[in-house]
């Protein structure tokens, strides 16, 4: 038996690639749309991977660095590196902030880092790691640094000494590394005026009416002994929770595993953008489920005299509801490849980063197939109302 | 002993009920041999179309009884079950308008019907280009319908009427689009067909240039046929 399908999508070959077209640029936005969310998974795993901690030691009570403000003194770390089973553990802040290159402001994660300790940049594509104490930077590439350019981070610049891939911030941010001491100052400045109201209300305060006293207060009034977390690293032989439960404990801190932390970025940072992007596919699917339904009960209104011929000169109702939802089928898979085509050329295109998995594409293919398959109903059930006799006049 | 081609007696169609029924057929009478070509006429509203569909198991009638190729298929109701096997198998069509199916080639046309009835593509495809080159449009075998002329296009569609071999063929007004010269070569190839293939043949036509063709014609008025033979006029 000829696949009467097949013959009618070559004969109107044009109709149905257009259509299709059309179709898989939505599927297109719909996998698009699949991979910035799984993009905004990795970007949060990336975060994970590139800190090269295995504990994250926080303010108590709360969700720490990424997800809410955390505070810590920065002497708490080496309180915590003579604990059991602690190899290494470093401080390390996080602060995102406009980053200025000349006339160009770009929005950045800042990263306090001591060289070397957990939290530092792992790998380098291009230059070296900081060396020295102060105003030395290395930028991801995504924020179009390159290397030997000043940035401005507040009062100060910094040389861009070397550069990274992929280390973003869970919000897709690029991450721009800096030695700590330099962060801590950055988080906490205040402009120059704000420091002398502030030298000038404290001096006048009699409670610090005497030099040494006054020295002080004005002293860590413009100091900042806090970083938001301590990055810790197990020693091989001991779990995460074995090291973290004695620091829980002693040290009346907050402190997450990787799989809490993996936990705290993916289904709290992120939860409700994920809904957000959820909704839109669930709105999408139904957009093209609408769109394929409405193109084949058109196409297929558009052959009812054949179908009555069809129905009149003995063709059973499977076969011409087999020919409708083939086709309808075969505009999914247009569309879908299409769309894949039209989602893996401009992904790279779009500011935050897209993970197009093949995973999704397979699920992507299957959903579109149903989709496909349910929209043809309508036009199946349209077929097989047409009376044969509509085939002779009269 | 019932006779082969097409036999219906006393066949009405009634159409609702009670106050607002509407009698179409009153009691058709008709009987038409193998190898012969009748005509069916009538004015509009005469009760044509509804005896062509009857004929064709297109829709039941409500009463009479209907004979096709020596099988009785209608005794006051359908003694075969499946008729939509009876359509494609014991009914050939042509229309007013060929309705050849446009996204396949003239051979598929015709090939499809046996296709349908179990055979195989090949075997199909031979049944048609033999059927195609008799009626002498097989050198358009390849073509798509939208290629042909009004009278190729018609004479695929009396191919694709005859490809099954039915033992009737009710052509509906099929010179209404022609001129008189292809009307006409429609005319006698259904009769050249008729005798090949003894089918029995029924066209259903307003058209005065073909009926004094028909040696006996089946006029249809109020939903009662009355019979009339004559000679035929020999076809040019």
């Amino acid at each position: 038996m000829i696949s009467l399908a097949g013959r009618d999508v070559v004969h109107a070959w044009g109709k149905f690639v257009f259509t299709g077209v059309g179709l898989g640029l939505l599927i297109g936005v719909t996998l698009t749309m699949a991979g910035v969310y799984r993009g905004m998974v990795d970007d949060a795993r990336v975060l994970l991977n590139n800190s090269s901690a295995d504990l994250w030691v926080v303010q108590k009570d709360t969700l720490g660095p990424y997800a809410e403000a955390s505070s810590l003194n920065d002497d708490v770390y080496r309180s915590i590196l003579g604990m059991e089973g602690v190899a290494r553990a470093a401080n390390v802040t996080y602060l995102t902030m406009q980053v200025r290159q000349r006339s160009r402001d770009v929005r950045a994660m800042v990263v306090g880092i001591v060289s070397g300790e957990p939290g530092a940049p792992a790998n380098l594509i291009a230059g070296r790691q900081i060396t020295r104490n102060h105003y030395e930077a290395v930028a991801d590439v995504a924020s179009g640094f390159k290397l030997g350019q000043l940035i401005r981070i507040r009062r100060n610049d910094y040389h861009v000494v070397g550069l990274t891939r992929r280390m973003v911030s869970s919000g897709g941010d690029p991450m721009i590394f800096i030695p700590l001491k330099d962060a801590q100052e950055a988080q906490f400045l205040k402009d120059n005026d704000a420091i002398i109201n502030q030298r000038n209300r404290t001096s006048i305060n009699p409670a610090f009416n005497q030099q040494s006293v006054l020295d002080a207060v004005l002293d860590s009034q413009t100091s900042n002994p806090y970083v938001n977390a301590v990055l810790v690293q197990i020693r091989p032989g001991y779990s995460a929770e074995q090291v973290a439960q004695p620091i829980r404990q002693w040290k009346r801190l907050q402190i997450y595993t990787r799989v809490q932390m993996e936990q705290i970025l993916v289904a709290k940072l992120i939860a409700t953008s994920s809904r957000q992007i959820a909704m839109f596919l669930v709105i999408l699917a139904i957009v093209s489920a609408a769109i394929v339904a409405f193109i084949i009960y058109t196409l297929t209104m558009g052959k009812i005299r054949e179908i009555a011929v069809l129905k009149l000169i003995g063709t059973r109702n499977r076969t011409i509801a087999s020919m409708i939802m083939q086709q309808a089928v075969g505009l999914g898979v247009i569309g879908f490849f299409v769309g894949k085509v039209a989602a893996t050329l401009w992904a790279p295109l779009f500011p935050k980063y897209v993970l197009l998995l093949p995973g999704d594409a397979v699920r992507g293919l299957m959903i579109t197939a149903v989709i496909c398959v349910l929209a043809s109903m309508l036009a199946i059930r349209a077929a097989l109302r047409v009376d044969p006799a509509e085939a002779i006049g009269g | 002993m019932q006779s082969k081609g097409i036999q219906i007696e006393n066949m009405r169609k009634r159409y609702g009920a009670g106050d607002t029924a509407v009698d179409a057929l009153k009691g058709v009478n008709m009987q038409v041999n193998p190898g012969e070509v009748v005509g069916l006429i009538g004015p509009s509203g005469s009760g044509k179309s509804t005896l062509l569909k009857c004929l064709g198991a297109v829709i039941e009638p409500s009463a009479g009884s209907m004979t096709l190729g020596g099988e009785i298929i209608y005794q006051d109701g359908w003694i075969i079950n499946d008729l939509r096997a009876l359509r494609r198998d014991k009914i050939g069509f042509v229309f007013q308008a060929p309705y050849l199916i446009p996204f396949l080639d003239v051979t598929d046309n015709v090939a499809l019907l046996p296709m349908l009835a179990g055979y195989s593509n090949r075997e199909s495809r031979q049944r048609a280009v033999e059927l195609l080159e008799a009626l002498d449009v097989g050198h358009r075998a390849s073509a798509m319908p939208s290629q042909l002329s009004g009278g190729e296009q018609q004479r695929v569609s009396i191919a694709r009427a005859l490809v099954n071999r039915p033992p009737v063929i009710l052509a509906d007004e099929p010179t209404a689009p022609l001129d008189s010269e292809r009307a006409l070569a429609v005319i006698r190839i259904l009769n050249q067909m008729a005798g090949q293939f003894d089918t029995a043949i029924i066209v259903v036509t307003h058209d005065e240039k073909i009926i004094p063709t028909f040696k006996r014609i089946y006029h249809i008025r109020d939903g009662v046929t009355h019979e009339e033979v004559g000679e035929a006029r020999p076809i040019n």
